[in-house]
């Protein structure tokens, strides 16, 4: 019986030939990632089991993004923490100041993660790595401190779902529409457990940028990861940030798949889910006139280079609506270079938005945009659960950036279409 | 192992930003995580939870985020056991590893809020009146791992063994 490229990942990093789900292993692992949030509590794990080293300092990422920079006392001796021991423990990757970014852009853009890795991330979005072919998946802050002190993880081999799509999308459709359509489609709990395989030539035709944000929603209907063939694009991608060796898979043409789902490309409109879970998904025209308070352009889903293009091109020459704020969130700091370099951001600030630096910060509701009650944003992020943004009465209604700017000029949520 | 608890209704879907609003996240303190559990659907919560009580869910418990602070919350709060139809992978994953015991059951339909169940552990028999209903069996991994005492002391036990390098 084949495997799937995730069964080949596992495997491999379990010195095994070959895995079927369910079983339980034991495997090696190329990376160990813990934020803001999640570091702490590792750390202090890491202290009850009276370790002395991690199992290897460039191995172990900290990055410092969720209330970066600090929102508060306790946000700053979190962080100070955590800067203690990565400097004890001469940690190689750790990101904090101007190097800072959402960690889920940063790892990949720094060549952090590679085609056949194994990452485990105490993040839940970790699984956006899938894009490159690599298996990455969100664990809690104990599981990444048994992963830092001894380079392994325990993992239940997943079940498949593939999703092949097919066809030419719609103009201004991104990957962010077709993950809502999935999520609407399978539900929030539509993948539970199971490993998401993307395929197809209407894949192969997105963009790198596109596919991260694809992968990084897998958990947003349950899944354990989600994974990409390597192609062209991949290696393209891989060719300027690799600094060590790594390995490609490929789904083998017997390998066993659960479900698969085969998904007519041009048949996706602009999505939104509305409040207040991910899988309640409409078609934007069915939202015409819904009132929005707040925009929000960022977050490890769209807060890429491609999406600010797509903002900067609806927004160019227009302004944001008089009672609507919005805020645009570069990434990293390279995406903040390079939107400052293509003049995305004198489009922004003629257009009126608040331009924040690399931060989580207002997709959890953390800081810099949280929601009075009864306020309603739009948000390119990828949670709008009761309270997600703030106040436990606000609304999160989830787009792409295409629709997201346009709602920012309209004042209501809209197709670009309605306002170029 | 024998629990008997109060029940705590809570729908489909309970995800962590419901068990510990992110804006609490850079407490870690447990106990101040406890005064917030739940807060956005049942603000009360934590000062009339007993310690004992058993949280009863739908399906998909505790999707969204890996904030192992959400069994934390839970915990201090002196709950020992959540029964629900299903759990989200992660969430279950931080249960178990934080020594939280999470069972598979479908009974959110036929206990009423405020009922006293029993729950055996070993078996996963869960009684109520004259109902009985029984918990999906827990893998074999996760039983080592709450026979060890949870993730860290499997761990301690492994390093002192000696079957990892680094201490």
């Amino acid at each position: 019986m084949g495997m799937t490229i995730t069964e080949k990942i596992l495997a491999s990093h379990a010195g095994k030939a070959y895995v079927e789900p369910g079983e339980i292993i034991d495997a090696e692992i190329d990376l160990a990632l813990a934020n803001d949030i999640t570091a702490p509590l590792s750390l202090e794990e890491f202290e009850k089991v009276g370790a002395t080293k991690v199992f290897d300092n460039d191995k172990v990422v900290f990055v410092l993004d969720h209330f970066t920079p600090n929102k508060d006392i306790l946000s700053a001796e979190n962080c100070k923490k955590i800067r203690e021991f990565s400097i004890k423990h001469s940690i190689t990757h750790f990101y904090e100041g101007g190097q800072c970014g959402v960690e889920h852009a940063l790892l990949p853009e720094a060549g952090l993660v590679l085609p056949g890795d194994l990452v485990i991330g105490a993040d839940s979005h970790t699984c956006t790595y899938g894009a490159l072919g690599a298996f990455a998946t969100g664990m809690g802050s104990t599981d990444i401190t048994y992963g830092m002190v001894t380079g392994r993880t325990w993992l239940k081999v997943p079940e498949n779902i593939k999703f092949i799509c097919h066809g030419k999308w719609q103009e201004w459709v991104t990957g962010k529409d077709l993950i809502l359509h999935i999520i609407g489609k399978i539900g929030v709990d539509g993948a539970l457990y199971a490993s998401m395989e993307f395929d197809g030539e209407a894949i192969a035709a997105l963009s790198m940028d596109s596919r991260f944000t694809i992968a990084n929603m897998a958990i947003e209907a349950g899944g354990k990861n989600g994974i990409f063939k390597v192609d062209e694009k991949t290696l393209e991608y891989v060719k300027e940030r690799s600094m060590r060796p790594y390995r490609v898979f490929e789904s083998d043409k017997d390998a066993k798949y659960r479900e698969v789902y085969e998904i007519d490309a041009g048949s996706i409109g602009l999505n939104v889910a509305c409040p207040s879970l991910p899988s309640n998904v409409k078609n934007v025209d069915e939202l015409k006139g819904v009132h929005v308070d707040q925009v929000i352009i960022g977050s490890c889903t769209n807060g890429r280079i491609e999406d600010l293009e797509i903002a900067a091109r609806i927004l160019k020459g227009r302004k944001t609506a008089k009672h609507t704020r919005c805020i645009v969130i570069p990434a990293t700091p390279k995406i903040y270079a390079e939107a400052l370099k293509r003049g995305f951001f004198e489009v922004f600030l003629e257009a009126e938005c608040i331009i924040s630096p690399p931060t989580c910060g207002p997709c959890l509701g953390g800081h810099m945009g949280i929601l009075a009650k009864g306020e309603r944003a739009v948000a390119t992020t990828n949670r709008n659960f009761i309270g997600r943004m703030g106040h436990p009465e606000s609304e999160v209604y989830l787009s792409g950036p295409a629709v997201a700017a346009a709602s920012a000029i309209k004042g209501e949520i809209a197709h670009p279409r309605e306002v170029l | 192992m024998i629990l008997k608890g109060r029940v705590w209704k809570f729908g489909d879907n309970i995800d962590t930003d419901i068990i510990i609003p992110a804006r609490y996240l850079a407490i870690t303190d447990p106990k101040a995580l406890g005064e917030h559990c739940m807060e956005p659907l049942a603000p009360l919560f934590h000062k009339e939870v007993k310690p004992g009580d058993i949280i009863v869910g739908g399906f998909n418990f505790g999707c969204g985020s890996s904030r192992e602070h959400a069994p934390i919350a839970i915990s201090a709060l002196g709950i020992s056991l959540i029964i629900a139809k299903s759990f989200a992978r992660i969430f279950y994953r931080n249960g178990f590893n934080k020594g939280l015991a999470l069972l598979e059951a479908n009974i959110a339909g036929d206990v009423e809020d405020g009922e006293i169940i029993e729950v055996d552990l070993s078996s996963g028999v869960i009684t109520w009146k004259d109902k009985e209903a029984k918990a999906k069996p827990i893998p074999p991994f996760m039983e080592e791992l709450i026979n060890a005492g949870g993730l860290i002391n499997y761990l301690k036990k492994n390093l002192e063994e000696g079957k990892h390098e680094s201490i």
